[in-house]
């Protein structure tokens, strides 16, 4: 789960990295009242500040400065709503002002291929960071970090080396990276991310803006305060039942409804189909369903359901290989989800089904005899049909 | 021959007594791999008793560690099937027993965790398989882990993927030809054995005569794969890769971007390998044909 920035700042808090002041709000009134309790008593300035998943809002528009109240009531005015890359600003943030000196950059993630962890630290911040690194790869330190050991005083003051810090900043820099590095280990991240880490006027080492991704596995394993993290308004109401009924599922733009067993087969299955609709009109699959090892007859009647609450959908393919998963309970979850259903159920499903009790899941299917239901012999051959019937 | 299992492989399960554990102790035994015993400490010096492949009832006992059982049967394999808060501590206590082979099949354990167990690896005994994957098959020799024995027989290709029903799918597509041995490596970010490792593997395995690789969206493995075998490998390889038409999943920081070098995409993956040579099927169908073709030279 990526966070967003006034989260990350909440998070920073926590872990002793210094932050600068925020409040967020998601009308024009609230970030008035921010504002007002922000803005010294002698002047200064805060940041009104579009809170997005997505990089690039400053470009956007997204990052305003006010000098009052009043124009911070304006500036959010204008922010909220507004559309950057795709995402709607339901939130900003609205920051304490800072008198920047100098912007550096900080990150500590998790390094897929050489499974352990990176630290990525630069003299030079707050410019688009993959620019920074194909144009001048020597400017971004990147210091590979040991999980059994992690960023300790030696490794921390070994990345402000590499970075280039003058000597009088290297102490003060390590010492904000050894609280970033609480921030990834305390939360489980596999990112944490800080552009621009700034030198204010009166010296501190303040981190600007932050980025964090959380691992998911830690999250549901050992975090159970992730939770209230979520953010429910970018969550698709399919999506919202699907994770209820702890379903992995994604709502995708086509036609076609997919479930299916394991992530694998249930992606190869989105591309068979989306191969079989070029020959039917175009067609899409309209979303992934992952029912998982060992799915029972409840699981499959949760996906069914879900999937043909979708008004998009206009046919289903399911697709099960049983490993673990048993055929027969697929087919009984099938047959007992269009009972449920009744006359709700209007849309033709295509069922394949192979592996352990298939025999058996067949027959349930067969002796249902129910009017929707077509079985298919092969993947391929499901897949056609399906895709067929959704561009009929 | 086969890689890393054998019909000589004798396994423990850590998590022995646990729903899934138990389950698949007795379709490990059903498929006629040689079972041992098991690990959990809270339930040391009882037993649990499964038929195995001639509807014999076996008996196995329950030891209190990974080193007592390993003293007491000559196990050189686990599998474990312990909940995903508690894999980091028994993935250690096997390393530390110096067990040749563990195979991790438990999902969800945390990414940190599953670094530190792959850190402390480094320089010992053990190689690991996994973790969330279906484990590895010798088919009519061995099992450990949760791929269905009764797909197929006993042939000449080798399998390694990082999908448990895209493994299952693709030995149903090539049952008639068999394999020798089909490892399923895991999809987390971090995994004990890679393609590549397997790949190796397989490259010295007589028994093997071509190679099917599964990949998917998300990392670079496929891609360092692919520089693996214009190098290394002489036998046929061909690819299958899933997932052209799935969503982005969760968003990338900018910083992994960086890391990985590539976008992490399907069609990437594909064009790596057909960069050198490797032909990739684009369905599974499509893929065991190509293999066929191969086959049939």
């Amino acid at each position: 789960m990526d966070l967003f920035e006034y989260q990350a700042r909440d998070v920073f808090e926590k872990h002793g990295v210094p932050v600068l002041r925020g409040i967020v709000a998601t009308t024009p009134e609230e970030a008035e009242a921010a504002a007002r309790e922000l803005l010294p008593a002698d002047g200064g300035v805060v940041v009104v500040k579009a809170q997005v998943k997505t990089g690039g809002r400053g470009k956007a528009g997204g990052v305003k400065i006010a000098r009052s109240a009043e124009e911070a009531r304006e500036r959010a005015t204008e922010i909220l709503g507004m559309d950057i890359k795709g995402h709607t600003v339901h939130r900003v943030m609205i920051a304490e002002g800072a008198a920047i000196a100098e912007e550096y950059y900080f990150s500590v993630l998790l390094d897929r291929s050489e499974r352990r962890y990176l630290a990525m630290c630069s003299v030079e911040g707050g410019m688009e960071i993959e620019q920074l690194a194909v144009e001048r790869p020597e400017a971004l330190a990147r210091v590979a970090v040991d999980p059994l050991v992690g960023i300790d005083e030696a490794k921390a003051r070994e990345i402000v080396e590499t970075a280039g810090f003058a000597e009088e900043l290297r102490q003060p820099v390590a010492d904000v990276i050894r609280t970033l590095w609480t921030v990834f280990t305390a939360e489980d991240a596999t990112l944490v991310e800080v552009n621009p880490l700034v030198r204010t006027e009166d010296g501190s080492i303040v981190a600007l803006d932050g980025k964090v991704t959380l691992d998911d596995n830690a999250s549901e394993v050992r975090h159970p305060e992730h939770a209230e993290l979520e953010d429910a308004q970018a969550t698709d109401p399919l999506e919202a039942k699907a994770k209820a009924h702890g379903l992995n599922y994604v709502k995708l733009d086509g036609e076609v409804g997919i479930i299916g067993n394991g992530a694998g087969l249930v992606m190869s299955t989105l591309d068979v189909v989306a191969y079989a609709g070029e020959a039917h009109g175009g067609v899409k699959p309209a979303n992934f369903l992952d029912i998982g090892g060992g799915a029972n007859a409840q699981v499959m009647a949760d996906g069914l359901d879900v999937i043909l609450h979708d008004p998009q959908v206009k046919s289903v393919f399911v697709n099960v290989f049983g490993g673990i998963t048993a055929c027969d309970e697929v087919a009984k979850g099938i047959v007992g989800a269009l009972e449920i259903l009744g006359d709700e159920a209007t849309k033709p499903l295509v069922v394949r089904l192979d592996g352990n009790n298939v025999e058996l899941g067949r027959k349930i299917l067969a002796d249902a005899n129910h009017p929707l239901v077509t079985l298919a012999e092969t993947m391929d051959g499901g897949a056609d049909k399906a895709a067929e019937l959704a561009n009929a | 021959m086969s890689i890393y299992l054998t019909k000589d492989s004798k396994i423990i399960v850590q998590g022995i007594t646990g729903g899934m554990g138990a389950k698949h102790t007795a379709l490990m035994l059903d498929s006629g791999a040689q079972i041992v015993g098991g690990v959990n400490a809270r339930k040391a010096g009882t037993t649990v008793t499964h038929p195995d492949h001639e509807g014999n009832d076996v008996t196995l006992p329950v030891y209190a560690t990974v080193k007592e059982a390993m003293a007491e049967t000559g196990a050189d394999v686990s599998v474990l099937f312990v909940p995903p808060a508690f894999t980091k501590d028994a993935a250690i206590e096997a390393i530390d027993a110096e067990m040749p082979l563990i195979v991790v099949i438990t999902e969800g354990v945390p990414v940190q965790d599953t670094a530190e167990v792959f850190a402390y690896l480094q320089g010992k005994k053990t190689r690991m398989i996994g973790p969330n994957c279906p484990g590895i098959i010798t088919p009519e020799e061995s099992l450990a882990g949760i791929t269905p024995h009764t797909i197929t027989g006993k042939g000449p290709i080798g399998l390694v993927s990082k999908s448990g029903t895209l493994t299952y799918q693709m030995m149903y597509e090539l049952k008639d030809l068999g394999f020798s041995t089909a490892i399923g490596i895991g999809g987390d970010p971090i995994v004990g054995t890679t393609h590549i490792d397997a790949l190796e593997a397989f490259e010295q395995d007589p028994e093997t005569e071509v190679i099917v690789m599964i990949g998917e969206i998300g990392g670079d493995a496929e891609e360092r794969a692919a520089a693996y075998i214009a190098e290394y490998v002489t036998k046929p390889v061909v690819g299958y890769v899933a997932g052209f038409t799935a969503p982005e999943g969760k968003t990338m920081g900018h910083a992994g971007a960086i890391v990985s070098g590539s976008a992490g995409t399907a069609q990437a993956k594909k064009e790596a390998l057909e960069a050198v040579g490797v032909r990739v099927g684009k369905t599974p169908s499509e893929t065991a044909q190509i293999v066929r073709e191969i086959m049939q030279g």
